[in-house]
């Protein structure tokens, strides 16, 4: 009809008619490569990558499994595509770890190559304080009846806990990951996952801990064990859901072995807090007539009736369990 | 050369022009100082030594007038300095001492710890909103964060106060009260000066850790029990 040149004009023209003509029409503007990736992602995604390098961004993505860093990694860009989620994708995942269903595995279906490190960060900073408040909590409700008993917040079990659970947050990512890599050989970007998407993954499992530690204020023993159990079943299966995919093509003993470490390193993350927590209770200095009154002298007193408490204290110890 | 030319075109009617080269050409060139400036509004050496130190004590209990009165007004934003923010920590801190941890290994929070939760505590937050992409800089954040803990250390005023009186129940709900309350205006004071500077979808993403950041703080300052 024209020129090249003016073709391309009208058709920009075209369409702002069309759009003046009609404004509340629905307009679907594609980038200019026309790749079969933007037909594919729009049937799951109400947005489209407008981005104009989107066949070297799909490149990338599949070699680092689905991340997007841009710059080296000593720039702030780096680390701020790390936090590129947004309230409402924050809380799905959240619902989407404390309510796992069997058909869905937690990464493909939650983070979709987006894994953020918000969550996990946040998760695990609020379980430190959650856990160390509501442990305090707990013991001063359970020896309200000593009028004796003297409260004192025991700060130093905030460094404590923060040490372990930002410690098994990442540690134990890390060597899982590293051990899927080496299993996984060179097949890595068909079932594999990326060193941010189990730390992701990890994060946000540890999410059922919060309310299971405020409801620890609650001090009776069983319960506190009932909910223990509650919660290493739903964030246990999170994480069995979510690699249990990936292992179940490697030899049988790997996979069971594989699934068997992680369930047991959870639990373990259950059962220290809930020891400490016994532990530290019992650690309040006693007098040699009942179990829970606390003298209120000096340290050396205290230490001096712990010592010749020992034999009742291991025959409490019987009635807790 | 060719861009000597290209430039030159522009004067093209001026090429006739000569400058003779028995007038020197000489002269300052220098930026026109207007009557209106004073030279003691930089020169800080002249003036008398409690003018200096009375203006920044005047910025800083401005900001704390500001925070009093939470508007969404830009003074704090605009002029950020950390004195504030340093005198309520080293206030706060040295307050909760004195209680029964420094008699004991198992008690509460030696100074160097609530230093270490409010100032780190104040980078993580604000590295945090920057990561999501907020627009706010860093040390506007670290100035916000720090001013807003004011009520918070005036809820410790208070309880130390009360707890000289007696260390009852009643003096228990009072201090509740009083930490609680002042626990949501730090929050609500510091999130209507942070909140404008985030893309609205996150908003909610960047007022939780503050929130938890206050939440700490109040609850070091509910649990400081007095020595026996």
């Amino acid at each position: 009809m024209a020129s090249p040149n003016n073709l391309q004009f009208q058709e920009f023209e075209e369409a702002a008619e069309l759009l003046s003509a009609d404004p509340g029409a629905s307009t679907l503007s594609m980038s200019g490569s026309n790749t079969p990736n933007t037909t594919a992602s729009a049937g799951e995604d109400v947005k489209l990558d407008l981005s104009e390098d989107e066949e070297g961004q799909q490149e990338s993505s599949e070699l680092l499994g689905g991340q997007k860093p841009s710059g080296g990694f000593w720039t702030f860009e780096y680390y701020q595509s790390f936090f590129d989620v947004d309230t409402m994708q924050v809380l799905d995942r959240v619902k989407g770890s404390v309510m796992p269903q069997p058909g869905r595995n937690f990464i493909k279906y939650y983070l979709r190559s987006n894994p953020d490190l918000y969550g996990p960060f946040w998760i695990c900073v609020t379980l430190v304080f959650s856990v160390v408040i509501s442990g305090n909590l707990s013991t001063f409700l359970a020896e309200q009846k000593n009028p004796t008993f003297h409260y004192r917040p025991q700060f130093h079990r905030v460094t404590i806990a923060a040490v372990v659970i930002f410690m098994y947050a990442w540690l134990v990512p890390i060597g899982l990951w590293g051990f899927l890599t080496w299993r996984q050989g060179a097949e890595r970007q068909i079932g594999g996952y990326s060193f941010l998407e189990t730390v992701c993954v990890y994060g946000y499992s540890l999410f059922i801990y919060i309310p299971t530690s405020v409801l620890w204020i609650i001090p009776y023993d069983w319960l506190h064990w009932m909910l223990i159990l509650i919660a290493m079943v739903i964030s246990g299966s999170v994480l069995v859901l979510t690699f249990w995919p990936v292992v179940r093509d490697d030899t049988k003993v790997t996979a069971v072995a594989t699934v068997v470490t992680i369930v047991v390193l959870h639990t373990l993350l259950a059962v220290g807090c809930k020891v400490a927590l016994l532990l530290s209770r019992r650690n309040i200095p006693t007098n040699s007539s009942s179990y829970y009154l606390n003298s209120p002298q000096s340290h050396n007193a205290g230490l001096q009736n712990r010592l010749t408490n020992t034999e009742e204290q291991q025959g409490n110890e019987d009635r807790l369990f | 050369m060719a861009a000597s030319e290209e430039a030159s075109r522009p004067f093209a009617g001026l090429s006739d022009v000569s400058i003779a080269e028995d007038i020197p050409v000489e002269g300052d060139i220098s930026v026109p100082v207007g009557p209106s400036r004073r030279d003691d509004e930089f020169s800080t050496l002249d003036e008398p030594v409690k003018d200096t130190i009375m203006r920044d004590l005047r910025a800083v209990g401005n900001k704390f007038i500001h925070v009093l009165y939470p508007k969404r007004s830009s003074a704090l934003l605009r002029d950020w300095d950390l004195w504030g923010p340093l005198l309520l920590c080293v206030t706060l801190a040295l307050l909760l001492q004195g209680g029964a941890a420094d008699h004991e290994d198992q008690g509460g929070p030696q100074f160097a710890e609530v230093f270490v939760i409010v100032w780190f505590g104040s980078i993580i937050i604000t590295l945090n909103s920057k990561l999501l992409g907020g627009t706010i800089s860093f040390f506007q954040s670290l100035c916000v964060l720090g001013y807003c803990i004011m009520p918070l250390t005036v809820a410790m005023v208070v309880c130390r106060i009360v707890l000289v009186i007696s260390s009852g129940r009643v003096v228990f709900a009072v201090r509740l009260a009083v930490v609680t309350a002042s626990f949501g205006w730090s929050t609500f004071a510091s999130t209507a000066f942070l909140a404008d500077s985030q893309p609205p979808n996150r908003k909610a993403l960047v007022v939780y850790p503050v929130f938890l950041f206050y939440f700490v703080i109040a609850w070091m300052i509910l649990t400081y029990s007095p020595q026996q």
